[in-house]
């Protein structure tokens, strides 16, 4: 057309998929942020490669698990026969002799596949290890992408039974709590550091199960009409406010799940002693 | 001469608002096969920005509320100027409009038992306003859009192609409505943004449904897209409009930062209880009640405060007076020296209402103070003051086919239509007439098309489309021809002229008016009519925003010399006319309309002759009001608007 | 009133290449990044091609990338930049180029086409529907999405798989799905179509991995992912990966058949 100047080509189009597509602006850089975009992928990272260091070391190494009254939450309950014997507490010989490794792998299968298949956890990873996206507006490193659309990764739709069962398991550690009120030789109404502890590591467990974006669903998301439901509708509500701190409850009741575990074993380990306040 | 791309169509639709869509629903759905253009992407419609409701008499909040009494309300808003049977069938029609609405997906705010919800509004006597928070224009243009996807989802199943029946043409805009000898609509010449090109739509029915005028303002609510295009189409077409000098200055635009200027602060603030104080802190509106609404506002801060929670028993408070009322005063009080800090009076809900009701009931409001001008108002008030908002005035239609006078084949909707509002509109009233008649104009224009058969339609001549593709192309060769002609001269930057337009309309035919004023503003219009002969744009066709403009500029130089001619000559002051050196409204002004029209040699000619123009006036005298409808008033009203021979005959 | 000169970089070019362009500009008291662009518009370069309505962040019309966070123009405050930053200005990168600034986002007009409209109860005539206010609050929530795109921009779904545009609806049309979804009188399910099923199969909501860019960039606040795409994914469980639930659909299914 002549009726004006061309537009001047100054950088040629990169080749390459995504936004160095033939198509889209010929921008050679994969993104152009300028702020710290890594820091938050990468404490992420950082922190969850720490649990899982802490945990599987605390995992396999089937010692230093409990110090009455205080039962360690990685291994409550307590499903082997090799279990250390606990008074009242959650040993439970479900599982019979056969089982010779740490009785920790039993239970721990639940939390851990509420965790992975939890929605925020689910966020941190992707971005965190898989780098799918590092951070919004960074290019991905991966040439092919399918999402949750195929096995394995499809099956995080399953993250509603690991609800069910994080339940059950939040109810036996709610159970550990009551029962860190009785003394080492099982005296009511006792309190110690430990039950501090323990107190705080259930709540945290609980308000992070209940804040679950399919808790959220079961109570009350899956209704069309509210209006014939206010009961559920307000459990909705609730369950929605503590949804919206989901990050912050997953963190924190992590953090305090390890503080729990390393008090029982500071204890048992006889470090030091459970201070009591009466 | 390059080839142009011709496409047949029955009904084209012009602008893609609230107007120009219910439009080409109906249209299509009577049975015409439809074509929308629009100047910026589907959905983005100027119309977004409405945020105040919808009025339409349900009497869902009060069961008093019924057609009658929001076509008195309409009519005393307009000041008895209103097309008066465009007034009666949009009272009656708009509930209609907005329970089809539902239909198609809209979920408006609700009441207690479950109906659509309505609040109330400036010159509105009950709750009236279907809402949604304060972005009712979203979910309008919103349900509309996907009451179009969702034809054309059915055309699809029906015949395997979306855009069979009803088809948008994002991004283009059209120059010309191509005539035929015999006067008749043919079709419309378009350019598409994205890549320059020209195409013609040929078509015997044009609705036009373009919007306003407000950017030939400088203080301006409206959108880069509000430049009169269909305004001009109109004249430049040879049909007429209606009473131009009626510009609705909005009371309530932000006045600071500079560059957010005139964006809208939306009348909910005041309906839901927000004040308007001056820098003494007095609630000044209390002393801005004029006679003729006397006996409806309040009188004390007590009984206004009091209207809020019990509004049979007491009178609203001034602040809800009509907006013309309230832009004067505000105008008053800052040119009495007591204005705010940049130039405006002070709108407070922050002391009315506690914070989280604020953000619930005016979240955009909230978001766009806190983002824009980093001002909380939750905490601080808000500092406004009045901004160009609606053209009254408009193409002269016919008001139950909203066919334009005189060019058969021409219809209009929305803003672009006069008449309807008379010398000032009432908040909410917008909205509905987008729907009612937007309606009407897409339901005549398919039945006009369906008058003229498919095979034997006139077509639009080789030679017109030449005629529009020099004028649409002449900004890239306007170096060349400036050179040739008159040595020394350089092309105009458009950008630059556009400025000065504004300023020029802005300052000398804004909300205060003046003869010598008006006068001054045809001179320099004259002046920048011959300028923009010379306006050049840089670059190609390929999305140039110059060149849009420069185009543009055609449009809203005709406009704004309609709106000054009109001014000029109507020497009373009303509605969204207001006249320092004719301050009161005279009766006998009530009986005359304005028309604007082309001056036969003007066509695309620019006359630098201020005197002259490119515009002519003409005086019509409306039908009188048909009594049942007269009835409606007590005769002590009617006296204050009518002149004696309409009140005897 | 204070004035000072900015560095803004922008990017000028179209389908056949184009490059970052060095601008020097005028900035004043509160202006936003829009109004830069005016000014180089009205300045600089006249034919800079940019796409912007309403100036007020309710339109979604001038989405663009600014140091690479996509963003509305308008709505984006040179007050957050300190006066010695180089601002750079790009065209949203998900999206073909048009020419400057503006892209080609013809992919979410086809993306809206493809999610089935709203379809009204059967025997409820206009003026007669009743919906409470809780019902209607989640999809309304929804429904101030102003379409700027920028979630469909930012969505590494689509921004770094072009092959994924075919089977992928993108966040703003699986929110549509859930809104409809939600719609207290959508009868769709009437009519044989199970929305909720469709989101999976038919609009590609398994491929969103929720890492919640969408949320970061929606200058409307919605909160899509907690909000829309996982409540979806709930609803698309309910019906695919609940035996539960499958079972007694299957039930009440055949009973009332």
């Amino acid at each position: 057309m002549a009726t004006g100047t061309e537009p001047t080509s100054t950088e040629p189009h990169p080749t390459g998929g995504g936004v160095r597509g033939r198509t889209r602006a010929a921008i050679a850089a994969p993104h152009l942020r300028t702020d710290r975009w890594w820091l938050a992928p990468a404490v992420t990272t950082a922190g969850l490669l720490a649990f899982i260091v802490y945990s599987t070391w605390r995992a396999f190494a089937n010692a230093d698990y409990y110090a009455a009254p205080y039962v360690s939450p990685f291994y409550s309950p307590c499903l082997a026969h090799n279990c250390v014997p606990m008074r009242g507490g959650p040993d439970w010989e479900l599982f019979g002799g056969w089982w010779g490794l740490s009785p920790a792998l039993l239970i721990l299968i639940f939390p851990l596949g509420f965790r992975l298949t939890c929605y925020y956890y689910r966020k941190a990873y992707y971005r965190g290890f898989w780098a799918s996206p590092p951070a919004c507006a960074v290019a991905e490193p991966h040439k092919k992408y399918s999402g949750e659309t195929r096995f394995p990764l499809v099956l995080q739709n399953i993250h509603r039974y690991f609800f069910y069962a994080a339940v059950l398991v939040a109810c036996v550690l709610t159970y550990d709590t009551v029962l860190s009120f009785r003394d080492a030789r099982g005296a009511w109404g006792h309190m110690g550091l430990g039950t501090l502890v323990f107190l705080v590591n259930i709540a945290l467990i609980w308000t992070y199960t209940l804040s679950c974006h399919s808790c959220r669903h079961i109570v009350g998301g899956r209704l069309k009409h509210f209006s014939r439901h206010p009961v559920r509708y307000r459990l909705w509500g609730w369950v929605g406010k503590l949804n919206s701190r989901h990050m912050l409850l997953a963190w924190s009741s992590l953090v305090s799940v390890a503080l729990a575990d390393f008090y029982v074993y500071l204890v048992a380990s006889g470090v030091f002693d459970d201070p009591r306040f009466f | 001469m390059s080839v142009v791309e011709r496409q047949q169509w029955d009904v084209v639709v012009i602008g893609a608002g609230g107007a120009g869509l219910r439009a080409a629903i109906e249209a299509r759905e009577n049975g015409a096969r439809t074509a929308v253009i629009c100047k910026s992407l589907f959905g983005k419609a100027h119309t977004v920005m409405a945020e105040g409701g919808i009025a339409a008499a349900m009497g869902n909040v009060n069961s008093g509320d019924n057609w009658q009494v929001h076509f008195r309300d309409t009519m005393r808003g307009g000041k008895f100027l209103n097309q008066w049977r465009m007034a009666e069938l949009h009272a009656k029609e708009a509930p209609d409009r907005v329970w089809e609405l539902e239909t198609w997906g809209a979920l408006f705010d609700r009441t207690k038992d479950g109906r659509i919800s309505q609040r109330n509004f400036g010159g509105h006597e009950y709750p009236r306003l279907a809402h949604v928070g304060d972005r009712t224009g979203l979910e309008l243009i919103r349900t509309l859009q996907q009451k179009v996807v969702a034809l054309q989802q059915e055309d699809h199943a029906e015949s395997g192609d979306h855009e069979a029946n009803l088809k948008v043409f994002q991004e283009c805009t059209v120059t010309r409505v191509l005539t035929g000898d015999d006067g008749r609509v043919r079709g419309v010449f378009c350019y598409e943004r994205e890549s320059g090109r020209f195409f013609v739509i040929e078509a015997p029915s044009v609705v036009l449904a373009t919007g306003g005028i407000g950017k030939s303002f400088k203080v301006t609510s409206n959108s880069w897209e509000y430049t009169g295009d269909g305004h001009a189409l109109a004249l430049l077409a040879g049909a007429p409009l209606l009473n131009m000098e009626f510009v609705q200055f909005h009371p309530t635009g932000m006045v600071w930062p500079p560059s957010v200027k005139g964006i809208l602060v939306t009348e909910s603030v005041r309906g839901d209880g927000g004040v308007l104080r001056n820098s003494d802190g007095k609630r000044f509106m209390f002393d801005y009640v004029p006679d003729v609404f006397k006996e409806k506002y309040a009188e004390s801060e007590d009984e206004g405060d009091r209207w809020y929670d019990d509004p049979d028993h007491n009178r609203r408070p001034p602040e809800l007076l009509p907006r013309d009322e309230v832009a004067r005063a505000i105008n008053a009080e800052v040119k009495a020296g007591r204005g705010s800090p940049h130039g405006g009076v002070f709108l407070d809900v922050s002391t009315r209402m506690p914070a989280d009701v604020i953000r619930r009931r005016l979240p955009s409001m909230y978001h766009q103070f806190k983002e824009l001008a980093d001002v909380d108002i939750t905490a601080e008030a808000m500092e406004v003051g009045p901004t160009c908002h609606y053209v009254m005035g408009g193409v002269a239609v016919d008001s139950d086919s909203a066919a334009a006078r005189g060019v058969p084949g021409l219809f209009a909707a929305g803003e672009v239509a006069g008449g309807m509002h008379g010398s000032n509109r009432l908040g909410g009233n917008s909205l509905s007439d987008l729907l009612v008649f937007g309606r009407r104009a897409g339901l005549h224009a398919a039945r006009y098309a369906a008058e003229s058969p498919a095979d034997d339609r006139p077509t639009v001549t080789d030679e017109q489309i030449d005629t529009a593709s020099a004028e649409a192309l002449r900004p890239f060769s306007a170096e060349a021809e400036t050179r040739s002609e008159e040595p020394g001269t350089a092309p105009e930057n458009p950008y630059t002229l556009h400025q000065e337009l504004q300023q020029t309309m802005n300052d000398l035919v804004g909300i205060i008016r003046r003869e010598g004023e008006m006068e001054e503003a045809l001179r320099k219009l004259a002046d920048l009519r011959v300028r923009a002969r010379r306006a050049g744009v840089e670059g190609h066709r390929q999305f140039n925003p110059g060149w849009h403009l420069a185009l543009d500029l055609r449009n809203m130089l005709l406009v704004s010399e309609c709106i000054a001619r009109a001014a000029l000559e109507r020497t009373e002051s009303r509605g969204g006319h207001t006249r320092e050196d004719r301050p009161g409204m005279d009766r006998s002004w009530r009986r005359v309309n304005l028309l604007c029209r082309l001056r036969e040699s003007g066509a695309g000619v620019a006359a630098a002759d201020p005197a002259r123009g490119q515009i002519r006036l003409e005086r019509d005298t409306p039908e009188p009001i048909r009594p049942d409808l007269l009835a409606l008033f007590e005769k002590e009203e009617l006296v204050k608007y009518l002149s004696e021979e309409e009140l005897f005959d | 009133m204070s004035t000072y000169e900015a560095r803004f970089k922008v990017w000028r070019g179209d389908q056949d290449g184009g490059g970052l362009k060095d601008f020097r500009v005028e900035v004043n008291d509160g202006e936003v990044v829009l109004d830069i662009i005016h000014r180089l518009q009205s300045t600089q370069a006249p034919d800079l091609a940019v796409r912007w309505n309403c100036k007020a962040g309710k339109c979604g019309s001038c989405s663009a990338e600014i140091n690479g966070r996509p963003r509305l123009m308008c709505m984006t405050r040179m007050s957050v930049f300190g006066r010695d930053d180089t601002i750079t200005v790009t065209p949203l990168r998900t999206f073909p180029v048009v020419r400057d600034l503006v892209t080609d986002v013809g992919f979410n007009y086809a993306k809206a086409r493809e999610v089935p409209a709203f379809v009204p109860p059967r025997d409820v005539g206009p003026g007669e529907y009743r919906m409470m206010q809780e019902d209607v609050d989640r999809p309304q929530e929804f429904r101030k999405c102003i379409e700027c795109f920028l979630c469909q921009d930012t969505c590494h779904v689509v921004r770094d798989h072009e092959e994924n545009k075919t089977a992928f609806a993108g966040p703003r049309f699986l929110m549509r799905v859930a809104e409809l979804d939600m719609h207290p009188l959508d009868a769709a399910a009437d009519s044989g179509l199970d929305r909720k099923t469709a989101a999976q199969e038919e609009h590609g909501l398994g491929y969103c991995n929720i890492t919640k860019c969408c949320t970061e960039v929606c200058p409307e606040g919605i909160r899509i992912t907690d909000n829309a795409l996982i409540p979806m994914k709930e609803r698309a469980a309910d019906r695919k990966y609940d035996p539960l639930v499958w079972l007694g659909s299957k039930i009440r299914r055949r009973s009332s058949s």
